[in-house]
């Protein structure tokens, strides 16, 4: 008997305690409260940690949270759907301020956001859209312009060849995702323009290291020796694999072949500061620390911020690529 | 010598396969067939094939005897992550390479036997229990990897998928030693026959006295061991240990080729040489798919394909039916 009362006795009188802390710290936090841009709770759902870039966005999401004293509520959904409503349900119920939700699907939202709004918390999208009909049930979406990176990428390697005649081969991310199709097109749009480049092949690298150099070393054994002048990627990891197989075909990499490629992650920077990479389009994981900002000017003044808030996709060169590096290196 | 014919001769359909596909890659490259010396190893598109091939070659070797105790393994692909984020994990510590090379393979075994374990003493139908470590795994990968692509420059490490011997890549050398060793494992000793009898008849095979549990043991324990080399050619091949994508759908691609070797997955008899050759036939055709320079969302359409083809073919419904089709045709170019 006292063995199975003992633990209950002990969680209840520490629940009391906990009620009369909530209530004493309630009356400190009412006394000194001045606005209510201090002590905003805000939940957020996130995808899950499949990348070293969506770990770079979590880790940056809560910084930026402790910066400006926002207690966030995180979860992380482990790539399911159902995962997400649930703890988008479980926000509502603590009655957060505003909600984040970084959407691993995009339909299928209608109902929960619906739910959000009708408790009147605010909900940011991070790092990717939906399909809805009704846009209301957002406050924003904060993610990148796909298509202007793949447009960076181009008018990096235009401005970089001139008038030079160049090949180009061009290792795709995984067939059929908006991304790809996306990156692809804005690529596209900004070598039209110069006619002295020419886009001769194009094969899926899956997102991925391996296949990226499997897909390269089909490239160097299909084009003639000598003949590819750049290889654009539409992510650093596809590159990183490439860039090997450029340097066992016996070819140096960034100078007899430049590559340029998308997302910023830490060992693309080394690639550059060691001379065998010529530039990354970064897809900027601070998007929480954005949607904070967006929020909180919101919450004073009321005026809703524009729909979809792009983040910069900024160039990075050789030059600043040893510095860039040690700054990511324990963020990614 | 006749043996060796023999088993030419029954291989037959596989090698016809391979010299089809090697032919697609002619006609999609010239040159494709050219082998060059360069620095005292060979270059060229069949090293290219082998080389490419050779993570599935082992995995074919270590599921043919899986498949032939009519079970299978689903969780090869994940024991590959596994193994490969160890041995980074192992040499990023600090761990000597001989190590760390150890510790992939014994991890590749610990996996291997807990499937065994699953299958041959708890009684779980192989789909089910391997299908536990699929799902599980790579969790445990990631775990290791804390969700990076762990990368290392131990060059050691890195030379089991780039380093040369005897004029061969050395993932080749590993993918035909381990082909070697499991065939003479299961056909110079009555192993394979065990192996068979399992897949054919447990419960007889067991009342003619053979050890069924320690047999189907056995052979999971030994794809697990074959998983392992497979992670670490793929992990030393892009010089990190990448969780989320090392072997990934690769047990699909193990299963096929053991299917294209002539394996039924109703168990029974299997073929070591003939499920390297399906491997092989697999990857020659992907490798002519990324060469031919076709859209990239044709890839997978043309697998699929080829695929069909090559299994209708081989469907023992199918050559009645094709016999009766060349028959009927014949007749009506006769009466024309």
């Amino acid at each position: 008997m006292d063995m199975k009362t003992l633990p209950r006795r002990r969680t209840l009188s520490r629940r009391i305690l906990g009620i009369g802390a909530a209530v004493f710290l309630g009356g400190l936090a009412a006394g000194c409260d001045s606005g209510d841009k201090k002590g905003l709770t805000v939940g957020f759902s996130q995808i899950g940690s499949e990348s070293g870039w969506r770990a770079a966005e979590t880790k940056l999401a809560r910084q930026g949270a402790e910066q400006r004293g926002i207690t966030l509520k995180f979860s992380d959904a482990q790539q399911r759907q159902e995962n997400q409503i649930k703890a988008v349900r479980s926000f509502i119920a603590q009655g957060v301020d505003a909600i984040l939700l970084a959407p691993v699907v995009s339909s299928g939202w209608d109902e929960v956001l619906g739910e959000a709004k009708a408790a009147n918390i605010p909900v940011i999208l991070l790092d990717r859209q939906i399909d809805t009909p009704n846009v209301d049930l957002y406050l924003t979406a904060v993610t990148s312009d796909t298509i202007e990176e793949g447009r960076v990428a181009g008018r990096w390697l235009a401005g970089k060849v001139q008038g030079r005649d160049c090949r180009i081969v061009e290792i795709q991310g995984t067939v059929g995702a908006s991304l790809v199709a996306n990156r692809k097109k804005g690529f596209e749009e900004a070598i039209a323009t110069a006619p002295n480049l020419h886009l001769v092949r194009t094969q899926s690298g899956e997102f991925t290291r391996a296949k990226g150099k499997e897909v390269m070393e089909g490239f160097l054994k299909a084009e003639a020796p000598g003949s590819i002048c750049a290889v654009y990627a539409h992510n650093d990891d596809m590159m990183i694999g490439a860039i090997q197989a450029i340097k066992e075909a016996g070819l140096k990499p960034g100078t007899d072949i430049l590559t340029v490629s998308i997302d910023g992650v830490p060992d693309i920077f080394k690639a550059m500061a060691d001379g065998d990479a010529n530039a990354t389009v970064e897809l900027a994981p601070d998007m929480a620390p954005r949607a904070y900002d967006i929020l909180l000017a919101y919450r004073k003044d009321h005026a809703p911020p524009p729909k979809w808030v792009q983040t910069p996709s900024k160039l990075y060169e050789p030059d600043t690529a040893a510095a860039e590096y040690a700054r990511r290196k324990d963020l990614y | 010598m006749s043996a060796v014919i023999q088993r030419l001769k029954a291989a037959r359909p596989q090698l016809a396969l391979l010299a089809l596909a090697l032919l697609v890659n002619v006609f999609v490259a010239p040159g494709f067939l050219d082998l060059r010396m360069q620095d005292g190893r060979l270059f060229g598109g069949l090293i290219d094939i082998l080389n490419r091939g050779a993570p599935v070659m082992l995995l074919a070797v270590g599921m043919a005897p899986v498949i032939a105790t009519r079970g299978i393994d689903l969780s090869v692909g994940v024991i590959m992550a596994i193994a490969g984020a160890v041995a980074a994990a192992g040499v990023n510590a600090g761990l000597a390479w001989p190590l760390a090379i150890l510790a992939a393979l014994a991890t590749g075994l610990v996996c291997g036997l807990w499937n065994g374990l699953l299958v041959a003493v708890f009684r779980l139908q192989p789909i089910v229990a391997t299908l536990i470590l699929m799902v599980a795994g790579r969790g445990v990968a990631q775990l290791i990897t804390e969700g990076r692509i762990l990368t290392f420059t131990e060059p050691h490490l890195i030379a089991v998928a780039g380093g040369t011997l005897a004029a061969l890549p050395l993932p080749v050398v590993l993918a035909l030693l381990a082909a070697g060793l499991t065939g003479l494992l299961v056909r110079a000793t009555a192993l394979g026959l065990f192996v068979e009898a399992v897949g054919t008849n447990p419960r007889s095979s067991r009342l003619a006295g053979v050890h069924t549990g320690l047999v189907l043991g056995a052979v999971y324990v030994w794809s697990g061991l074959m998983a392992a080399l497979a992670g670490l050619i793929a992990t030393a091949d892009i010089k990190g240990a990448d969780a989320n994508n090392a072997g990934l759908w690769l047990e699909l691609d193990a299963i096929l080729a053991v299917v294209i070797g002539g394996t039924s997955l109703y168990g029974g008899r299997f073929s070591i040489g003939r499920s390297v050759l399906g491997a092989l036939v697999l990857q020659a055709m992907r490798t002519a798919i990324l060469r031919a320079g076709l859209p990239p969302e044709l890839n997978l359409v043309l697998m699929a394909l080829v695929v069909a083809a090559v299994l209708t073919q081989q469907s023992p419904a199918f050559q009645p039916l094709a016999a009766r089709l060349m028959a009927r045709l014949k007749n009506k170019e006769a009466r024309v």
